[in-house]
């Protein structure tokens, strides 16, 4: 474990990285109206300011020595009890920087993009107040030094997750959804709370560097399960499976919200905790089994459910779940995977948010309807946005040399290293990859126009498109310039460690076999979606097509294992308590006093009896006293 | 230490303020207002001017500590003075006041009663708040725990809704019921102290500082334990709580649960813990089944309530459950995160109750969640407070209830695994309840009957900023609260003889932690 330096000079404005976008969020959302018509330039001004601090502390941490790296700023002692104590205090180091990095380029990139989005939209005050919220608690988030800092800024992303999803609650189903995302959250945040715990009465601390220093003393039982509750908390955020029923949802948001939020940044935060707590996963080998197993459950999952959606933001959501999934499995492989799964969770912010801005330009010339069989032939229409999404599909599908190629062939890579049934599975997912996102570049931009009779399709204003051209040319040179130039294995290797294992075969084997698998799925895709005419009514399709437009019954489950005995009990309680315990106690009471039915007549009354009955009391004292003193 | 007589003149100056408000012509309703809302004011700026004063790591138990005889027969005096425990309880209620005061400016114009008599009422009810929470004489704080129910009698039995006696008298009931139990345990115990030292006493420090028989004080114990479980309240005993709660007006609700109601919980720590070590470990796996049970009950049942101030009420009943849980479990870190539970609690029920109570007299004093929808769009800084009041109330991180809980979860967590896994459940349920309240109230279309609702003016928004404020600031530096609490606790923990359990890995390998903070420290 290395030691932590002192915050000098840039780094010593490490609190104003969240704190900016904090303010932010103060001045907007209890400023009021009177900041409508400058509030959201303020919000940009505060990611931006955060984003260019946050490049110059890279640059000042690639000055120096990878031993000297991680940083840390401790402001005040915030919670603290006997042994127990938790500081308000930040760490940087080659991890938190990366993700720094992410949510404040992107962030800013997509805040601006929201300034056309959001530009008729009357509380587009709060729209930006909550973004500026969400930053900033999402910095928390992976700057804190300790789990219970964390999970402030954990909590905090929910939070601001939950208010944008339900951002236009007038409709009821924007409502249901952020209640939704919010519950299903604090499952995973019970395991979060019960880890910390378990962590404290284990190691004494929840302070990363005490714990880290100490981990591997503790036995694997205790280790397996901290790191089984952390997958809790990880599944919740991370919309992975069991918990995945949120995401789709989620999309209720508006379309920036899905981009930084639902794709790009929160819902990476589950991979971020486990790569941080890669002591713990690395000692417990259990735990990282089952990091493994829910990681590729919901890969194949989120793929299966992408490829069966119409709504082009569920489908992308589908395609999240299933992206995260490798992320997940990734960082459940271990020192092989760990720094692959980061690789991979900036390759996809990059990308994902490229694809969903883009949807939200596709949508934003279409009169916001999400629906791709209604789309079609749209890209001439929309060059700039078809192309910078066609950019970002060759990404996601991982076509060299864009950066998903890179991440993707990396993770799968190691799943071969770990064990041949991962890998083969983890390779036959990116052929689905293939085949459910030509389905969308082909309904959307090619085959024969499906519009709605009012429609006319245009192209979105230079505000939103020119953050799409930034993440487009973020996806085609990001993979190579973190590979060629600044590597990003040794670049993280200090924090996560890294191992490889040499494989019998080499490596281009592997590429050549996932990219072939990789175009077979885009040209079924291609043949049947681009090639063939789309229904406007969806047919009714295979079981398996039936169940993935229903979420896989993630909903249906859920409805009747939890939400609907959780009814039954809550009726039957009520019953009980008015009938079973207060009907005892008004019984009883009748009973001795006849009280209930004459309460109203004799309230007066009642109140001379009660005094009396006071001085009676009073009475009884003082003779008990007196009888005392005599005995 | 200064001599001024700082929690009489806590006591003293609305007891005053009350009397001139009374004796107020009736027709004089503004200036009664008036009055109340400047000694209220006067009030909390003398007490934040003691708090400032207390010395947080002093060896003196108590603090500001008057003592005169009253009855030396008996051996009962007046004695006051405060530890940190305390100190915050006086400090909430003397913060409480003024709000509901201002919150409650209108309130009572209609109805049956004066209104002078409700805010002379406040007023008086604040002098026995803080007497209560300061009284270092057992039987003193007797007197104040019973005479406190007059007030609160009266501001529901003649300010309240439409079942008001009903409530009333079920309140009145249950407390009355409870406090001769008391009564009864208290004679006992001095009957004890009398044949233990000779000469009878009431006071707090010779009582803890008896060695008393296990089995007398399995007797006595549960006189206390059972007023304090009526008034806190605990599962089963909390029938009254909901009628009472429904039938009250909003700034009523406010005081009754936000602050009487830690009477209860204050009790156990102050008086049960120390003065019956031996009884308290005993029953304690029972009162931690009660208090599990409540948690859950309570959250269930607050999940199908159609009526807000009933949900409120059980939602109390289920934070009630986790307090109480933090002080059976006997660690430093539960007992303290109970302490800021009840300071928390009584932050989250003042904003849910007041922003509930602005709601309802919006559209006939309606109660009833299915009467709301889509509040959001006409009101929205109504809506947003309510939903600072829901987020606090669901104890989000960064907010101080979340400072409470978890350290209550920690605690029972540290001393018996299961139980403190168990409860950590509860934040789901919590969760459900307190944001399906809020979607049902605030989102969706708005109800054609509640086209044009205002939005909260400037009173009502006064009220609610320092409440929400206290709650975000305390949360993110919970320091001012921590360094009075544990000290206090540190004192219950050693009366009852009980000590923190050691980390698993103790040991060469936590001698020498990295603390990041040394060497990075600003």
């Amino acid at each position: 474990m290395t030691e932590l330096m002192p915050a000098e000079g840039v780094f010593s404005l490490m609190w104003l990285l969240i704190a900016l976008p904090l303010a932010g969020a103060a001045v907007l959302l209890f400023g009021g109206r009177r900041t409508n018509t400058w509030g959201p330039y303020l919000a940009i001004l505060t990611v931006g300011s955060s984003a260019v601090i946050g490049i110059l502390m890279l640059l000042g941490m690639m000055q120096n020595s990878p031993e000297q790296r991680s940083i840390g700023q401790t402001l005040f002692t915030w919670v603290f009890v006997g042994d127990f104590s938790a500081d308000m205090a930040f760490q940087l180091d080659q991890l938190s920087i990366v993700f720094v990095l992410l949510i404040t380029v992107v962030g800013t990139l997509i805040h601006i993009y929201s300034l056309g989005y959001m530009a008729h939209d009357h509380d587009k005050r709060k729209f930006f107040g909550y973004l500026n919220l969400f930053v900033a608690a999402m910095l928390l988030l992976v700057l804190a030094n300790n789990y219970l800092l964390l999970y402030v800024g954990w909590e905090g992303v929910g939070l601001a997750s939950y208010l944008l999803i339900s951002f236009w609650q007038i409709k009821p189903s924007a409502a249901a959804a952020g209640k939704k995302a919010f519950i299903i959250n604090r499952v995973g945040d019970v395991g979060l709370s019960l880890a910390i715990m378990l962590m404290f009465v284990t190691f004494g601390s929840v302070g990363f560097q005490d714990v880290f220093g100490v981990a591997g003393q503790a036995s694997e039982g205790t280790l397996t399960a901290i790191g089984l509750l952390l997958l809790l908390a990880a599944c919740g955020k991370s919309a992975q499976f069991p918990l995945q029923a949120w995401l789709l949802d989620a999309m209720e948001g508006p379309t920036p919200v899905s981009a930084l939020i639902h794709a790009a940044t929160m819902v990476t935060a589950g991979v971020y905790l486990i790569v941080r707590s890669n002591v713990i996963f690395t000692a417990a080998e259990w735990a990282a089994i089952a990091v493994i197993v829910v990681g590729m459950i919901t890969i194949w999952m989120g793929a299966i459910i992408g490829s069966a959606k119409d709504d082009i933001k569920k489908s992308l959501a589908g395609s999240t779940m299933s992206q995260i999934g490798y992320m997940i499995m990734a960082a459940g492989l271990g020192p092989i995977g760990y720094v692959f799964a980061i690789f991979h969770l900036l390759m996809h912010g990059v990308f994902k948010a490229g694809l969903f801005l883009g949807a939200g330009s596709v949508m934003h010339g279409m009169n916001d309807n999400v629906n791709m069989r209604r789309y079609g032939a749209l890209r001439p229409l929309m060059l700039i946005t078809s192309t910078t999404f066609i950019i970002c599909y060759l990404a996601i599908i991982g076509i060299p040399p864009f950066d998903g190629f890179f991440s993707k062939d990396d993770i799968i890579h190691a799943s071969f290293e770990r064990s041949p049934i991962i890998g083969v599975l983890a390779m036959l997912a990116a052929g689905l990859t293939g085949f459910y996102m030509t389905r969308m570049v082909a309904m959307t931009f090619f085959g024969k126009a499906r519009w709605e009779d009012d429609v006319h399709p245009h192209e979105s204003p230079k505000v939103m498109t020119i953050p799409l051209i930034i993440l487009a040319i973020g996806a085609t040179f990001g993979g190579l310039s973190l590979v060629y130039w600044g590597n990003i294995e040794t670049w993280l290797e200090p924090v996560t460690g890294i191992e490889t294992i040499e494989l019998a075969v080499p490596a281009w084997v592997f590429e050549l076999t996932t990219l072939v698998l990789v175009i077979i799925g885009a040209v079924i895709g291609w043949m049947t979606y681009a090639r063939r005419e789309v229904p406007v009514e969806a047919p009714r399709g295979s079981w398996l097509t039936r169940a993935a437009r229903k979420d896989l019954y993630g909903d249906a489950v859920n409805d009747v294992l939890v939400v609907q005995p959780t009814f039954y009990a809550s009726r039957w309680l009520v019953w009980f308590d008015n009938k079973g315990v207060d009907g005892f106690v008004n019984g009883s009471a009748a009973f001795i006093g006849g009280l209930s039915g004459r309460m109203r007549r004799y309230q007066t009354g009642f109140v001379r009896s009660y005094a009396l009955s006071m001085v009676g009391g009073a009475v009884l004292v003082v003779l008990a006293l007196v009888l005392v003193r005599a005995s | 230490m200064t001599t001024f007589p700082w929690l009489t003149t806590l006591m003293v100056v609305p007891l005053v303020g009350s009397i001139v408000v009374a004796l107020l012509p009736k027709a004089r309703t503004l200036l009664a207002k008036q009055i109340a809302l400047v000694v209220s004011v006067a009030t909390l700026v003398l007490t934040v001017l003691m708090a400032l004063q207390f010395v947080g790591d002093s060896v003196e138990p108590f603090q500001f500590v008057e003592s005169h005889p009253w009855i030396p027969a008996f051996g009962i005096s007046y004695s006051v003075g405060v530890d940190g425990i305390g100190l915050v309880l006086v400090a909430l209620a003397a913060t409480l006041v003024p709000i509901v005061v201002l919150a409650g400016w209108n309130d009572v114009d209609d109805s049956r009663g004066s209104v002078k008599g409700y805010f002379a009422l406040i007023l008086v009810l604040e002098t026995l708040m803080i007497g209560v929470f300061s009284a270092t004489d057992v039987f003193l704080f007797y007197v104040f725990f019973e005479v406190m129910l007059i007030p609160v009698y009266f501001m529901i039995g003649r300010y309240g809704g439409p079942q008001r006696s009903y409530a009333a008298v079920k309140f009145l009931l249950y407390s009355l019921v409870g406090g001769l139990f008391m009564l009864a345990s208290l004679i006992g115990l001095y009957v004890v102290s009398a044949q233990m030292t000779g000469t009878g006493t009431f006071d707090f420090l010779t009582l803890a500082g008896l060695d008393i028989d296990e089995g007398v004080q399995k007797m006595l114990f549960l006189g206390f334990f059972f007023a304090f479980a009526v008034k806190a309240p605990l599962w089963p005993f909390h029938t009254w709580l909901p009628d009472a709660a429904a039938e009250s007006k909003a700034g009523t609700s406010v005081l009754l649960l936000g602050v009487l109601d830690k009477v209860g919980t204050f009790g156990m720590i102050r008086y049960c813990l120390p003065i019956f070590p031996a009884a308290s470990n005993f029953y304690a796996p029972v009162v931690i089944g009660m208090a599990l049970i409540g948690i859950f009950y309570g959250a269930f049942v607050a999940l199908s309530q159609n009526d807000m101030k009933r949900l409120f009420a059980y939602s109390s009943m289920s934070h009630f459950g986790f307090i109480t849980l933090g002080i059976f479990v006997f660690t430093s870190v539960g007992q303290s995160g109970s302490v800021v539970y009840m300071v928390a609690h009584g932050l989250s029920t003042a904003a849910l109750f007041l922003t509930a109570g602005f709601l309802m007299s919006r559209y006939h004093g309606s109660s009833q969640i299915s009467d709301y929808a889509g509040v959001n769009k006409t009101a929205p800084v109504l809506a947003g407070f309510f939903m600072i009041a829901a987020l606090s109330s669901l104890a989000l991180p960064g907010m101080i209830s979340f400072v409470g809980e978890f350290l209550v979860l920690l605690g029972a967590f540290e001393r018996y695994m299961w139980v403190g896994a168990l409860a950590t459940l509860g934040i789901v349920i919590t969760a459900a309840y307190v944001l399906r309240l809020y979607q049902r109230s605030m989102t969706g279309p708005l109800k054609p009957e509640l086209e044009g609702m205002p939005d909260l003016g400037g009173r009502e928004i006064t009220a609610l900023v320092p409440i929400a404020a206290l709650t975000i600031v305390l949360g993110l530096f919970p320091a001012p609260l921590l360094n009075v609490i544990n000290p206090a606790v540190d004192r219950v923990m050693t009366s009852i003889g009980a000590t923190d359990p050691a980390p698993t890995l103790t040991g060469a390998a936590l001698e020498q932690p990295n603390l990041p903070a040394e060497g990075t420290e600003q």
